[in-house]
């Protein structure tokens, strides 16, 4: 179709509008209602445009462009009506920029500037709209504000998958607001604050602490999931005051979760580590950087002098960037170690060494809307992986066939095509009935193991959804690769992918899981559970808690309460490390260090440190650059953390390669028989599943950072002779936990949900295995 | 009483007696004689549409687009589910006339319903009704019940193998939902908003199919159209307005209610069967087609007929036919007033404009009204109407703009005295012997 706007000529799809074919010129059309990522709503009013043989002016976002269409934007008409509909929007809007936390960045005041008249003729009193109290992320105090362009509204219906505002009332009266009592705070809410047009919906944490002028922006990746979404760090005297997303629609499009927006309060937080402290005389101490790392290297190498290298074990973050762990594992392997690991959730290990490549999503993100159907394995998806879930629910809104096999949970707010939710313990035996019903619709030999498996009829539409359209894919989950089956998970996955012509592949549970194989921070003896099932002498903890961070937190704590050196390198002071930790050493986070992540797809995004490091913090690559020296090892000789990265990835690669997710050698599949007596189903909640989230107050007042209680369906709870609400002991091992008992229907029979990495629950073991409930 | 007067009345015909709107006295009436005819004659779909093509009749819910048209419109091929929906959501200030329909006649908008759904090939329809008028909803599933049981609705009906469900859904009385899209939008169970169009209806309609959506009075003149053939009902108007019309007469008339008379009928003779002006004062203005229509001076009303092209040459609509007689104890300023208000309060707040035009409307009005008016008031109404006028989503923008100016046009210097000497030009006494309400004798 061809067009003309303004006198320049081009030629759009069927289908397009005004706007896009305005957006493909270079014409810009004032709006406000429009947003190329929601659906047309039109009523703003304020792209309107003069159309050639149109009798009046029409909106450009929704009016549909015809062959040989001619636009004027800027024609007596157009104007005329454009002036008219922001005299309109002015008229009950405070007209107070000057007080207002928007002012500066408000598409209101910028097209006023534009449009407006410089004095108003409306005489009447102006509308007053209350201010509403949606928790801690969302301010909604000045709604008076509010132009009406429901694109808030139009997020949570369609992005976010759940409608936390909407408009009340008619006419003028009409306002934005939530169902009653409801607080905004899913995991993407804090989207509609950079949605919202005018200062109607504002940054809690960030309200009136900056002008946005005052702010410089500086690019960073983000450190949360591993979408690695891309994000904008505004700064102000050397303090990140604020994050907004960085459109990049290959990776996060324009959005970030809400953990990713907030978690930067961390950064800034009293709890900080500002010195290295060591312990003398059972007291931790600050003292100066070069004695600490002196004390450390003497420690260490006393330690191993006396016991050999094996009695040391390294343990990172899948959070830590590429260089640091690079450096970590060439540390521990230089002083005789091959106990490196950065995958401290895990438990089965036993697919190490017969990987062919390193696991990965399987295709890129971007890739994701084109699938004709997914299935996804063993996921809190939503609390997991909020920008990878908002993914899958634009597919399913077109029909893609999204299927979840998993432990139960919150309701992932798509359109699922099956549902499975079964204990931990059976999900192989899920996964290995979608695999034999795949194997008989395609006529292929059932495959060894899987002859008793009976196939369900949601098991069967799921294999059939896989069979069909040109593009499956299976998404491996946290819980899939926590779960004390993962290898056999794998493999069942595998059988299915080769079955299906899908692709296989991991989601991955930290920004950098894809990093961490290809930095070789992975195990060459023990691995990251059995570092602590067998105690060593000596830890080296990257930005791990590990009471909160590991797999059985129980085990890791007695173990590093037992040893003679635990060394954690830290940007924080407080938790349990104060009981345990030899040496503290005050590290970087994020927006002080510069540093790379390879994100689930296999994108390495490199970014720079955008605010001095706080008090004496360092980044830890230097950290560990400089300990390498101290203990007279080789290959410590950078300058520069890009000189390290190029060590890892060619300079310049936009991919890492090598990236495989098929398993180098056969893996005997035996199913395990489903678990007597009750399970523990552990998710890691949201804003506790890393350090950062951890030391962000906003986050910790949302619903999702409410203390974890013992979740159980009504049947369960009956059969233990519980009710709802009362307080239950539950107990792992030796360790135990006092917990409210909660109905949730969402949890499999004979489960208990109880969350790991929560201070309430961190004397608990496995995150997934034998538990006992009684009444407390 | 169904009806106070009538010319060669058609749908009104026979309303007498408790019983006249159950099935019983319908049929006796003829009643589903035209559904009947169809089904089992083998008359094709394009030919009943053909019909209703050649009665011109236009659409009576207000806007007046000739209803074969709009049927035509529909893919009658596309497979899967396609709508005809009634819009009997009459809320427009002065209109009655569908309520008395459905009150005494139900029986004909269920066969025009039906014969419309044969037509368009649709298998489902819906009766959206006003949500103030619940007796009236409760009759009509009562006659949906009979229509039912006498297998007029259902499944195979007649043994003809046509299905046609139809379904009763009241609405909660806001004025938008007689926006078609917004009344789709609101059987859908979503909040009442307009949709911007395209797509229109007849692509995407109710639930995303193809859709019709006719005013009740349009439906109920279906059977008589089939009944009597399109030619003779189009004879029963006068050219391009084919066949009868109720008009619901209010205001400072003696017999103020619905009058069934065939289009092209002189303004003079309606008002003639509504008793005369009240009091025998003389006629000071009328809106001839529902509140949303521009008002038209006394004189001017007095030559034209009661028809689309005689009341649009007089610079107004024939609307819904609600004719709303205002007499010369009428303050125009007070009128108005209550007019803006009316919009001011159903705009649905959905677009820019409507929103924050039609109480900046009111509020000018109402402070003129009230001996506040400023010099430059009557301009500025002015430059709001034009700024809200054809910049919306739906109609309701425009139609609170169209009293505005019309009542500015015709009655400036009433404005005018109202704004300088901060008081009605019309003495208040004489607007409170004129209205009757304060001198009504218990």
């Amino acid at each position: 179709m061809e067009i003309e706007i303004d006198g320049k000529v081009a030629q759009v799809p069927d289908g397009s509008t005004i706007m896009d074919a305005a957006q493909q010129v270079g014409v810009y059309i004032p709006h406000f209602c429009y947003h190329k990522k929601l659906s047309i709503a039109a009523n703003c009013r304020m792209c309107l445009v003069q159309v050639e043989k149109a009798p009046k002016p029409l909106p450009a976002c929704a009016t549909p462009v015809t062959n040989g269409m001619k636009v004027f934007t800027h024609s007596e008409l157009a104007i005329k009506a454009q002036k008219g509909v922001m005299e309109f929007l002015l008229i009950n809007h405070p007209l107070d920029c000057p007080i207002c936390d928007q002012g500066g960045e408000c598409q209101l005041q910028d097209l006023a500037v534009g449009y407006g008249g410089s004095t108003s003729r409306y005489q009447e009193e102006k509308r007053v709209v209350f201010h509403k109290d949606v928790g801690p992320l969302v301010s909604m105090q000045e709604m008076a504000r509010c132009i009406h362009c429901t694109r808030c509204v139009r997020f949570g219906q369609e992005i976010a998958g759940v409608m936390e505002l909407g408009m009340a009332s008619r006419n003028m009266h009409s306002e934005i607001t939530t169902f009653v009592g409801r607080s905004v705070d899913s995991e993407l809410s804090g989207n509609m604050i950079d949605l919202c047009p005018v200062g109607a919906l504002t940054s809690r944490p960030f309200r009136y602490s900056a002008r946005s002028w005052e702010l410089a922006r500086r690019r960073s990746i983000s450190p949360h999931d591993s979408v690695g979404a891309n994000l904008v760090l505004q700064v102000k005297n050397n303090v990140v005051m604020r994050v907004l997303p960085r459109d990049n629609e290959e990776v996060n499009e324009c959005w970030i979760s809400d953990k990713e927006r907030f978690s930067y309060e961390a950064l800034n937080s009293p709890l900080r580590l500002a010195k290295p402290m060591v312990r003398v005389d059972g007291q931790l101490r600050e003292v100066a950087w070069n004695v600490a790392l002196d004390y450390l290297s003497h420690a260490l190498q006393d330690i191993l002098a006396r016991n050999g290298g094996e009695s040391l074990a390294a343990l990172a973050s899948s959070q830590a960037t590429l260089e640091e762990l690079h450096l970590l594992q060439k540390l521990a392997r230089g002083l005789g170690s091959g106990n490196v690991d950065c995958r401290p959730r895990r438990r089965d290990f036993s697919a190490d060494g017969k990987l062919a490549g390193i696991p990965w999503l399987g295709l890129r993100l971007s890739e994701i809307k084109d699938l004709n159907a997914a299935l996804v394995v063993g996921s809190f998806l939503r609390k997991d992986h909020p920008l990878f879930a908002q993914r899958l629910r634009q597919l399913a809104k077109k029909w893609g066939k999204v299927s979840l096999i998993s432990v139960g949970g919150d309701d992932p707010l798509l359109r699922l095509h099956a549902q499975r939710a079964v204990s931990p313990a059976e999900l192989p035996l899920a996964l290995a009935a979608v695999v034999k019903a795949a194997a008989v619709l395609r006529g292929e030999p059932i495959p060894a193991g899987l002859k008793d498996v009976e196939p369900c009829a949601a098991s069967q539409a799921i294999a059939s959804s896989l069979l069909e359209g040109e593009r499956r894919a299976i998404f491996l989950g946290n819980v899939a690769e926590q779960s004390p089956q993962a290898a056999l998970l794998h493999v069942l996955a595998s059988e299915l992918a080769r079955l299906t012509g899908a692709s296989c592949g991991f989601i991955g549970d930290g920004a950098n899981s894809v990093g961490g194989h290809l930095a070789k921070a992975l195990p060459t003896a023990l691995n990251a559970y059995e570092m602590f099932s067998q105690p060593r002498k000596a830890y080296f903890l990257l930005g791990v808690e590990p009471e909160l961070d590991c797999h059985n937190p129980q085990q890791a704590r007695a173990a590093l309460q037992a040893a003679d050196l635990t060394v954690m390198l830290t940007p924080f002071a407080d938790g349990s490390a104060r009981e345990y930790a030899d040496v503290l050493l005050p590290i970087a986070p994020f927006s002080e260090t510069s540093g790379s992540f390879v994100n689930c797809e296999g994108r390495v995004q490199s970014f720079s440190g955008v605010v001095r490091p706080f008090g004496e913090a360092r980044p830890a690559w230097k950290v560990l650059r400089v300990l390498g020296n101290l203990l007279s090892l080789a290959g410590f000789d950078q300058d520069s953390s890009e000189q390290v990265r190029d060590e890892i990835v060619p300079a310049g690669a936009e991919f890492v390669v090598g990236l495989d997710n098929r398993l180098a050698a056969t893996l005997p599949v035996a199913l395990p028989r489903s678990g007597d007596g009750l399970q523990r189903v552990a998710d890691v909640p949201i804003h506790f599943a890393d350090l950062l989230a951890r030391h962000a107050p906003a986050l910790q007042q949302t619903r999702d950072a409410a203390v974890p209680a013992a979740r159980m369906n009504g049947e369960t709870l009956n059969a233990l002779g519980l009710t709802d609400g009362v307080l239950v002991r539950v107990r792992q091992g030796a360790g135990e936990a006092v917990l409210a008992a909660r109905v949730d229907e969402t949890t499999p029979p004979s489960c208990i949900r109880v969350a790991a990495a929560h201070a309430s629950t961190a004397a608990l073991g496995d995150m997934f295995g034998a538990i006992t409930v009684e009444r407390a | 009483m169904a009806i106070l007067g009538a010319i060669n009345p058609m749908l009104t015909v026979g309303l007498d007696g408790d019983n006249a709107w159950r099935l019983a006295d319908y049929v006796k009436r003829d009643g589903y004689s035209a559904l009947r005819r169809i089904l089992e004659s083998g008359i094709g779909q394009g030919d009943v549409i053909n019909e209703v093509k050649k009665s011109v009749l236009r659409g009576r819910g207000g806007a007046g687009f000739p209803t074969g048209l709009k049927w035509s419109f529909m893919p009658r091929a596309f497979p899967g589910d396609k709508y005809v929906v009634c819009n009997s959501d009459e809320g427009e200030p002065g209109t009655f006339k569908d309520r008395d329909i459905l009150r005494y006649n139900p029986h004909a908008v269920i066969e025009g319903m039906a014969i419309a759904g044969f037509a368009m090939g649709a298998a489902r329809g819906y009766n959206y009704i006003h949500g103030e008028i619940w007796e009236i909803y409760e009759r009509f599933e009562e006659a949906l019940e009979e229509a039912r049981a006498a297998g007029f609705l259902g499944r195979n009906i007649l043994g003809s193998g046509f299905d046609f469900d139809l379904f009763a859904h009241h609405g909660y009385g806001a004025y938008i939902c007689g926006e078609e899209t917004a009344l789709l939008e609101s059987i859908e169970g979503k909040k009442g908003q307009p949709r911007f169009k395209p797509p229109f209806p007849a692509s995407f309609g109710l639930y995303g199919k193809p859709t019709t959506i006719n005013n009740t009075e349009t439906f109920a003149s279906v059977p008589y159209i089939i009944n009597m053939g399109g030619d003779q009902y189009l004879e029963a108007g006068k050219p391009n307005n084919g066949g009868t019309k109720l008009f619901s007469v209010s205001g400072h008339v003696n017999r103020p209610g619905n009058y069934e008379v065939p289009l092209g009928t002189p303004f003079a003779k309606l008002l003639e069967m509504a008793g005369g002006m009240r009091g025998g004062r003389r006629l000071k203005g009328c809106i001839p087609g529902g509140s949303s229509a521009p008002v038209v001076p006394g004189p001017t009303m007095m030559d034209c007929t009661m028809d689309y092209d005689s009341i649009s040459k007089a610079g107004s609509m024939l609307g819904s036919g609600a004719v709303i007689v205002m007499d010369e104890t009428t303050c125009m300023v007070k009128a108005l007033e209550r007019l803006s208000y009316f919009y001011y309060e159903e705009s649905c707040g959905q677009c820019t404009p409507c929103r924050e035009g039609t109480s900046w409307l009111y509020k000018v009005v109402h402070r003129i009204e009230h001996g506040k008016g400023r010099a430059d008031d009557l301009d500025l109404l002015a430059s709001v109407t034009t700024n809200i006028m054809g910049r919306t989503i739906c109609a309701l923008g425009d139609a609170a703009s169209m009293p505005v100016q019309s009542f500015i046009k015709h009655f400036r210097d009433e404005f005018a005295y109202h704004i300088e000497n901060r008081k009605c030009l019309v003495p208040v006494d004489v607007q409170r012997a004129g209205s009757g309400f304060f001198t009504a004798t218990a």
